[in-house]
């Protein structure tokens, strides 16, 4: 099969060309963006806390008359009998929950080296095997680095940090005994952690997602009323249920947070609900533009094969096979969308640009262009097979007939 | 001569039912989903105080002595700073505004109790906002100052504790302090809910208290925006090294901005040479400007809709070569018309009919795909999901934009047919 007598037809059809072309073009750029943005979004969905998301259950009071001390010693024993309780603690925060330990810190007591805002994870005792953290450097915090609580921190302890915060703030160096100051306070690294994500998105985009910090506190006055709960996880949703219940026996005058208290994955899901939902358009934008984009090359590929009938019979009545006129349309079709794909290139490459300057977005990886092409190419063969098999069905005798 | 135009349209739009479909659901599709983000777009970005908006400002300085090279100043204030902007009264109107969460009761109702978001401001944030009541009214300057235990509560709450009767009179359990309702609020959702520091689209807080009455009855349970050291007394932070209120002024003429913007400044020259602050950085900025400033759109709203655009210009390409495609193969039939004594002007109009034709029935299925559009739209869990509906402009808008899609779309194709050879085109036949 030659191409040149298909290039010439279609210079013949300069403008209908141009235009299916321009429009392929379009989808294309719409296209790679879109793929590329799902594929963000669904890398950020996947982030790995670094805790034991389907064995830990977060319980939040909301208690403004009552005595810190005995509110704490009334949940941890009540609920520590429950059947199916692995272990309860208290905790200031869990992943994907509400924040509440965000402060920037400095790497000297004089505050003049900024380290960044990070979050802090206070938490009681237990809490660090309960969580499941991983330790890969330094020692498990032992009794007495557990350090009563002020405002909203103790002023000073052993912490332990995730590996992304020492790689942000110790590049290469040992971190062990570094120092760190948030204010007056004063914190020595005692340990590395593999991975512990802050509750809330990163302030300062996914790099900053892992800067957490998790300082051992001893339960007391500034440091109650929210519960890290952990069990097996087949049995999760129901040890929960009777906590939530046996907490109306144990603490009746505390008012549950409905919307905290739940499983992690319960929250986790909240948490990327809305990207989730964006998702979801994306998806279907992009069947709604695949669709409208197969319906236009159906409708053209349709115009051109009924106005060539003729030309088509004359074919067939000189020689041409079924297949030769099959692949005619097949190869006329891959070179308008291979048209339409080059010019998509430079305009994919432009949206990006565009979106770059409004949203958190790196450049598009190149790998998205023949990813692009490849869906185009597919659609086009499949959308111009019904008109090309039309066209192939025309029999050598049309081109006898007067149109 | 339309008329005539008309029915030639029809007649050819029947006559190739498929593509004719394809058309019209290609600018359907496109229309139906620029219109949905577009809607979206409309009521989020929306004006909250419709004719007020113009006069009303947000002024902030840089309290934060621990940043004396920022561009911008901070979004909240001390209380030190809003108090002394306050208690000058160089604007018409102005109301300090703080919220908190509270545990709020009626001992003369059984309902249980609930934690609520208290709104503690002043006495101006009525009249300010053109809030209107159902029952009683506001409280008055006198009573800001006598930090009066009164409260104001919204129609949503009226309704659930109190059935919706006049409750003016009742009292109201907030935290450990009785506070007797004054007011009841007519419904009021002001789209976005803008007199919050950061902007969104919650509902406004059921009760309002006068705002230093708010911060001893809640004393202990504030939450700062942010603060510079850490403060003495968590959740009070009077005299704490942090922002946490926020100011809302009214100034009915440019020469008021002019001097309040001018009266800022001079206030943070004043603070930055006794020591207190380390940037003189102010901004008065206007209420829509505000919003504009602090992007209360979401980010992924405005990425829907340009999303939805680019795929109507995919729509409109698509559009293009059909009609193109349908308006060549009438190349004889418009041969014949020209060869009658059609000018060229008449076949190009009688082809836009055509394209208007199509657009005008792609607004209607675009119009229906809004609606599937919103209807998905008000099913996320979203703050907004309420809000959404699509009023008389934008129903308006749905088939002005398809129309001038389509002829915009009709546009090089009528040029292109009415360019047709008689002779050509008649020999053929």
């Amino acid at each position: 099969m030659q191409i040149r007598p298909i290039l010439s037809a279609l210079r013949h059809h300069r403008l209908a060309t141009v235009l299916i072309a321009l429009e392929i073009a379009l989808a294309c750029a719409v296209l790679c963006n879109a793929c590329f943005l799902i594929v963000t979004r669904v890398s950020t969905m996947e982030i790995h806390s670094g805790v034991d998301e389907s064995a830990l259950a977060q319980i939040k009071l909301d208690c403004d008359d009552c005595n810190a001390n005995d509110l704490n010693a009334r949940v941890l024993s009540g609920l520590g009998k429950l059947p199916g309780v692995q272990s309860i603690s208290v905790i200031n925060a869990v992943p994907f929950g509400d924040h509440a330990g965000t402060a920037g810190i400095t790497l000297d007591a004089a505050a003049q080296h900024s380290g960044g805002v990070v979050d802090f994870y206070v938490a009681g005792p237990g809490s660090f095997p309960a969580l499941g953290l991983k330790l890969v450097a330094g020692a498990l915090p032992r009794q007495d680095d557990y350090r009563p609580v002020d405002s909203f921190l103790p002023t000073d302890a052993s912490v332990w940090v995730t590996r992304a915060l020492v790689d942000h703030l110790w590049p290469g160096v040992d971190p062990l005994g570094k120092e760190f100051w948030m204010d007056k306070y004063h914190y020595r690294v005692a340990g590395v952690v593999a991975h512990l994500a802050r509750p809330g998105g990163g302030e300062g985009g996914p790099d900053t997602r892992e800067w957490s910090v998790f300082v051992p506190g001893l339960p007391g006055k500034n440091f109650s009323g929210d519960y890290l709960l952990r069990a097996e996880p087949a049995q999760l949703p129901r040890v929960l249920h009777d906590a939530r219940a046996a907490l109306a026996k144990i603490a009746p005058e505390a008012v549950l947070d409905q919307q905290a208290s739940k499983t992690i994955s319960q929250l986790r899901d909240g948490y990327f609900q809305s990207d989730r939902a964006m998702t979801g358009i994306l998806v279907g934008v992009i069947a709604a533009l695949l669709l409208v984009t197969a319906l236009g090359i159906v409708g053209l590929a349709s115009f051109w094969v009924s106005q060539r009938r003729k030309h088509i019979g004359v074919r067939r009545a000189l020689g041409a096979t079924r297949g030769d006129i099959l692949r005619y349309f097949q190869i006329e079709n891959f070179l308008i969308v291979t048209l339409g794909i080059v010019m998509g290139m430079g305009l994919a490459f432009g949206l990006n640009l565009v979106l770059m300057q409004s949203y958190e977005l790196p450049r598009l990886p190149p790998v998205y262009l023949p990813l692009g092409a490849a869906m185009l190419w597919l659609l086009g063969q499949l959308a111009v097979l019904a008109p090309a098999l039309r066209a192939a069905a025309v029999p050598p005798v049309e081109a006898t007939r007067s149109v | 001569m339309f008329g005539y135009y008309l029915e030639l349209a029809l007649r050819s739009l029947k006559r190739n039912k498929v593509l004719t479909a394809l058309m019209v659901l290609a600018i359907a599709v496109g229309i139906g989903a620029s219109m949905t983000t577009l809607t979206v777009m409309h009521v989020l970005s929306g004006d909250p105080l419709p004719g007020r908006s113009g006069q009303i400002f947000f002024p902030q300085v840089s309290p934060d002595p621990s940043r004396p090279h920022n561009i911008e100043p901070s979004l909240a204030m001390d209380y030190h700073s809003a108090m002394d902007l306050w208690s000058a009264h160089r604007a018409d109107r102005q109301a300090l505004i703080v919220d908190s969460m509270i545990k709020v009761t009626a001992p003369d109702t059984a309902v249980p109790a609930l934690r609520l978001d208290m709104l503690s401001t002043t006495a101006d944030f009525f009249p300010m906002f053109n809030v209107r009541f159902r029952y009683g009214n506001g409280w008055s300057a006198d009573d800001d100052a006598r930090r009066a235990r009164v409260a104001v509560i919204s129609d949503d709450l009226n309704n659930k504790w109190f059935g919706g009767v006049d409750s003016v009179g009742h009292m109201l359990r907030l935290g450990g302090s009785d506070v007797r309702i004054v007011g009841v609020l007519r419904p009021w959702r002001p789209v976005p809910s803008f007199y919050e520091a950061w902007g969104s689209y919650t509902k406004p807080q059921d009760v309002m208290t006068p705002f230093l009455a708010g911060l001893e009855i809640n004393d202990g349970h504030f939450q700062q925006f942010n603060c510079w050291h850490i403060p003495d007394t968590p959740g009070h932070l009077q005299n704490a090294p942090c922002n946490w209120v926020t100011l809302w002024v009214q100034l009915d003429d440019a020469a008021k901005v002019d001097a309040y913007q001018h009266f800022v400044a001079d206030y943070a020259a004043q603070q930055k040479s006794i020591g207190r602050f380390t940037s003189t950085v102010t901004r008065v900025r206007g209420l829509m400007q505000w919003l504009d400033y602090v992007g209360v759109v979401p980010d992924d709203v405005r990425l829907q809709t340009w999303l939805a655009f680019a795929f109507l210009a995919i729509c409109l390409f698509n559009t293009i070569g059909l009609l193109l495609a349908k308006f060549l193969r009438r190349g004889g039939e418009l041969g014949v018309r020209r060869a009658l004594g059609a000018t060229r002007g008449g076949l190009f109009a009688q082809c836009l009919v055509e394209a208007g034709l199509v657009g005008l029935l792609g607004g209607v299925g675009g119009w229906l795909l809004t609606l599937v559009g919103l209807w998905l739209v008000r099913r996320q869990p979203t703050d907004y999901a309420d809000l959404i509906h699509l009023d008389l402009p934008m129903f308006l808008t749905t088939f002005a934009l398809a129309i001038a899609t389509s002829l915009l779309a009709g546009l090089l194709p009528a040029a292109r047919a009415s360019r047709v050879v008689p002779a050509l085109q008649l020999k053929v036949l």
